[in-house]
């Protein structure tokens, strides 16, 4: 946990910024633009949230604004559900992806459903952040990566910030969208600093963070550097990559994709998701079904081993996508 | 092979419509031949019974080879057994049968003994090349073998098939008992059948293949360098380079075209649904224009006659007649125009037929040729026959059928023969003027630009009137510029009077 910022930095634009700085001061920024703003959920409050990062902010916006909810997801996110129906734009942080599974009915059949059911009347402008993603030796049952559930759910955006900027950048459109968004917050990253550029972001398209000619490698969230890391590697092989970030995993910007692959003719998913039924699946599917005849090689996946997240450090690493593994799967890719 | 048009050297067989011991009738067709231009149905000469099939769906040919036999009917049926076999009769040897002549062959008496089992190849010009899926069982109980000296071994058993591979075997002619059947229990599978024959499918990446196909190259000749042999788009972009000019060892496929490997790269629409062949047909069809417009320019000594026709009258008389029919009953501009073109050509017969060996030989009628252009690039300009004498309407259908069909490549045989004049309309594309090539053996072609509103002097008043510009290609071996004239004279006066049309 970060123990240097009991006051949040303010605007010095030339210097460092941690990832959980960069929410924080998306948090800060929507509060002080829209008093319908609100943040709620397990110890965000007194505690300054399970990942810090809305540390200082009940000092700054008041108890009525900065909610502590009693550890009951369906209770918090419904009614979440029911102040975004009352016209309030809740932001509900859920700690881990695993414990949102307690809210899925909530998340599911009400908030992704209502507009649907209700023939266009309710629409629920909620937005929902949870942290994702193993590595931090937390253990099966706060490690996984499931946003490639929600990114199955018809009605939600689905969001994963990679970069600082959209770290910075993805909250305030998302409590624009007058529809539920879930940003999926990899754990991994709160302790990344770089200098920000500001600036507003979008929230629909997929974003190229690597030129090259020779493969597409597609990641996101957590995977990203990873994917940065090898590609750099690969480079001193002579191999160029395109990487690209996906940003949104639903609905899935594809556009990017194929045209990426339409110019390199190979691809390497990474993806911290389990491999059967996955997002990578989906993206694989897409390469299939929009550039089947500009593929010169099969599809390669790199993803998590499927099994539950292992503590011991050592087979958690063997357990996840890494650097050395997408290296592989790429040189596989360009030799096959 | 017939010949389907004036520069047609060979054509490509692509499937059978009879086989050996049907009847067939005059004017039946019997086959579609690719003519590199469009694919024709050809239809029979005359009566009878195809005895045999001498030239295999997928072969080119060139024109003048017998494609089949056809007989009075009265010979033995093909489909018998032909003698006992102790091992499944071998794949047909249509070499062995090609040697017959085209003459229908007289046989009263079938072969006296029948063909020892070992020689695979059965003595020429005299049985019939048996069909290859021989039923079991004849069709009809025909007295053709005179009684075996030796008593018949047992008829081996049918292999055990379903009704698809049966059906599927019958269409593409290829023996079941050949066959080595993969399914379970030996059984011949509808992809035994797809299969047979064929060599197997090389294996490769879908962008290898894609190339192969866009630049002609035979995936079967290169040499994979991927994992377990498969061959990438490097190792065909190497081959294509390596053959530069290819070899015809593979007529069918090998023709690189390497100024087209480069645009076709980012073309991601069509890809799908491109035919295997589609790159070498527009390549053929791109080279039976330029031998035809080679010629007619090398030989025809072109005049060219032009003249502004004012179209209001017509154009008011046809928005009348339209104006009470359905959507899908009216008239076209360009059938005026087409029409018009016909009965000049009628009146004008000097015009309409063709120029062979130093003469010129009037058309009987006025078939019109319509220059369609298609889809994928290329020109074809079948014959609309009769045009003169058909009533607006018919006329209107008839074309909308033509180019219909010329685009799906189903033209008959008589239409790509019998133009005896072409029209060829570019008004659509926004061209103002067309300088026409003729199609030889024809002597005239009429061009047909844009209608247009200009300044025009009427009765000594300027006004503005909606104009096209009628223009003549002739052969001046044929005629002069005085027929010509009169032509366009004629077609400016049928416009100007369109309740003659």
């Amino acid at each position: 946990m970060s123990t240097r910022t009991a006051r949040p930095a303010r605007r010095e634009d030339q210097a460092a910024i941690t990832y959980r700085e960069a929410v924080r001061e998306s948090i800060r920024e929507a509060m002080h633009r829209d008093e319908r703003v609100f943040l709620m959920g397990e110890d965000v409050g007194a505690y300054g949230g399970c990942f810090a990062v809305s540390l200082g902010l009940l000092e700054e916006f008041g108890p009525e604004r900065i909610r502590d909810t009693p550890l009951s997801e369906s209770a918090f996110v419904g009614a979440g559900i029911g102040a975004a129906l009352g016209g309030m734009r809740p932001i509900v942080e859920i700690m881990t992806v695993n414990f949102s599974l307690l809210a899925l009915d909530q998340i599911l059949n009400n908030a992704a459903t209502l507009l649907h059911m209700s023939g266009g009347q309710l629409n629920i402008p909620l937005v929902i952040r949870m942290t994702t993603g193993a590595g931090r030796q937390l253990a099966a049952q706060h490690s996984h990566s499931l946003e490639g559930w929600y990114a199955h759910i018809p009605g939600l955006r689905i969001l994963a910030p990679a970069t600082l900027e959209d770290a910075r950048g993805m909250l305030w459109p998302a409590l624009e969208d007058p529809d539920p968004v879930l940003i999926f917050e990899h754990g991994s990253l709160y302790n990344t600093s770089g200098v920000l550029r500001p600036g507003p972001v979008g929230i629909t398209r997929s974003a190229l963070r690597r030129s090259g000619r020779d493969i597409t490698l597609i990641a996101y969230g957590g995977t990203l550097h990873k994917a940065m890391k090898a590609a750099e590697e690969l480079a001193s092989g002579g191999v160029e990559a395109d990487v690209i970030d996906l940003r949104v995993l639903r609905p899935l910007d594809d556009s990017l994709i194929v045209e990426s692959v339409t110019r390199t003719h190979r691809a390497v998913i990474v993806d911290e998701g389990w491999r059967s039924g996955s997002l990578s699946a989906e993206v694989s599917a897409r390469i299939v079904e929009h550039a089947f005849y500009e593929l010169d090689a099969p599809v390669e996946r790199v993803c998590t081993a499927e099994v539950p997240i292992p503590y011991a450090r050592h087979l958690e690493e063997a357990a996840l996508p890494q650097v050395p593994a997408i290296v592989a799967a790429a040189r596989r890719v360009i030799a096959s | 092979m017939p010949s389907l048009g004036a520069d047609m050297e060979s054509g490509t067989v692509i499937e059978w419509l009879v086989k050996p011991g049907d009847r067939i009738g005059r004017g039946e067709p019997i086959a579609l031949i690719d003519t590199d231009k469009a694919v024709i149905e050809v239809e029979s000469f005359q009566s009878g019974v195809i005895e045999a099939v001498l030239v295999e769906a997928g072969s080119r040919v060139p024109v003048g080879t017998p494609l089949a036999l056809i007989g009075d009917g009265r010979q033995a049926a093909p489909s018998v057994q032909e003698g006992p076999t102790p091992e499944p009769p071998s794949a047909e040897t249509p070499e062995a049968s090609a040697v017959e002549t085209p003459a229908l062959p007289v046989r009263e008496k079938p072969t006296p003994e029948p063909p020892a089992a070992e020689a695979p190849e059965p003595p020429a010009a005299e049985v019939p090349a048996p069909e290859t899926s021989a039923p079991p069982v004849p069709e009809t109980p025909v007295p053709v073998m005179s009684v075996p000296e030796t008593p018949a071994p047992p008829v081996p058993a049918p292999p055990v098939t379903s009704p698809l591979v049966r059906h599927l075997a019958e269409e593409r002619h290829v023996d079941l008992a050949a066959l080595h059947g993969t399914g379970p229990g030996g059984r011949i599978t509808r992809s035994d059948v797809e299969h047979a024959g064929r060599p197997s499918r090389p294996k490769a990446s879908p962008l290898a293949r894609r190339l192969a196909r866009d630049l002609g190259v035979d995936l079967a000749d290169v040499p994979g360098t991927g994992r377990t042999g498969a061959i990438r788009a490097d190792d065909v972009r190497r081959a294509a380079s390596r053959t530069g000019e290819p070899a015809r060892a593979v007529p069918e496929k090998s023709r690189a075209m390497p100024e087209k490997s480069a645009k076709a790269a980012p073309d991601r629409v069509a890809k799908g649904r491109a035919r295997p062949e589609a790159a070498r047909r527009q390549r053929a069809m791109r080279q039976a224009i330029a031998r035809a417009m080679a010629r007619s320019k090398r030989e025809i000594p072109h005049y060219y006659l032009a003249t502004t026709v004012d179209m209001s009258t017509a154009l008011a008389w046809l928005r009348e007649r339209n104006r009470d029919l359905p959507v899908a009953r009216r008239l076209l501009p360009a059938a005026l125009l087409l029409k018009a073109s016909a009965l000049a050509a009628r009146e004008v017969p000097a015009l309409n037929g063709f120029w062979i060996d130093d003469a010129f030989a009037p058309g009987r009628a006025v078939h019109l040729g319509v220059a369609v252009s298609l889809k994928g690039g290329g020109l074809i300009a079948p014959a609309l026959h009769g045009a003169a004498d058909l009533a607006l309407d018919d006329l209107m259908a008839g074309l909308k059928d033509l180019v219909a069909r010329s685009r799906a490549g189903r033209l008959r045989q008589a239409e790509m023969t019998e133009a005896t004049i072409t029209v060829t309309n570019l008004g659509d594309q926004g061209v103002q003027t067309v300088h026409g090539v003729i199609y030889p053996p024809q002597v005239a072609l009429v061009g047909f630009g844009k209608i247009v509103d200009r300044p025009w002097a009427v009765d000594g008043l300027l006004g503005v009137r909606p104009l096209v510009e009628v223009t003549l290609a002739a052969d001046h071996r044929a005629t002069d510029g005085y027929t010509g004239s009169r032509f366009l004279s004629a077609v400016d006066r049928l416009l100007n009077h369109p309740e003659e049309l």
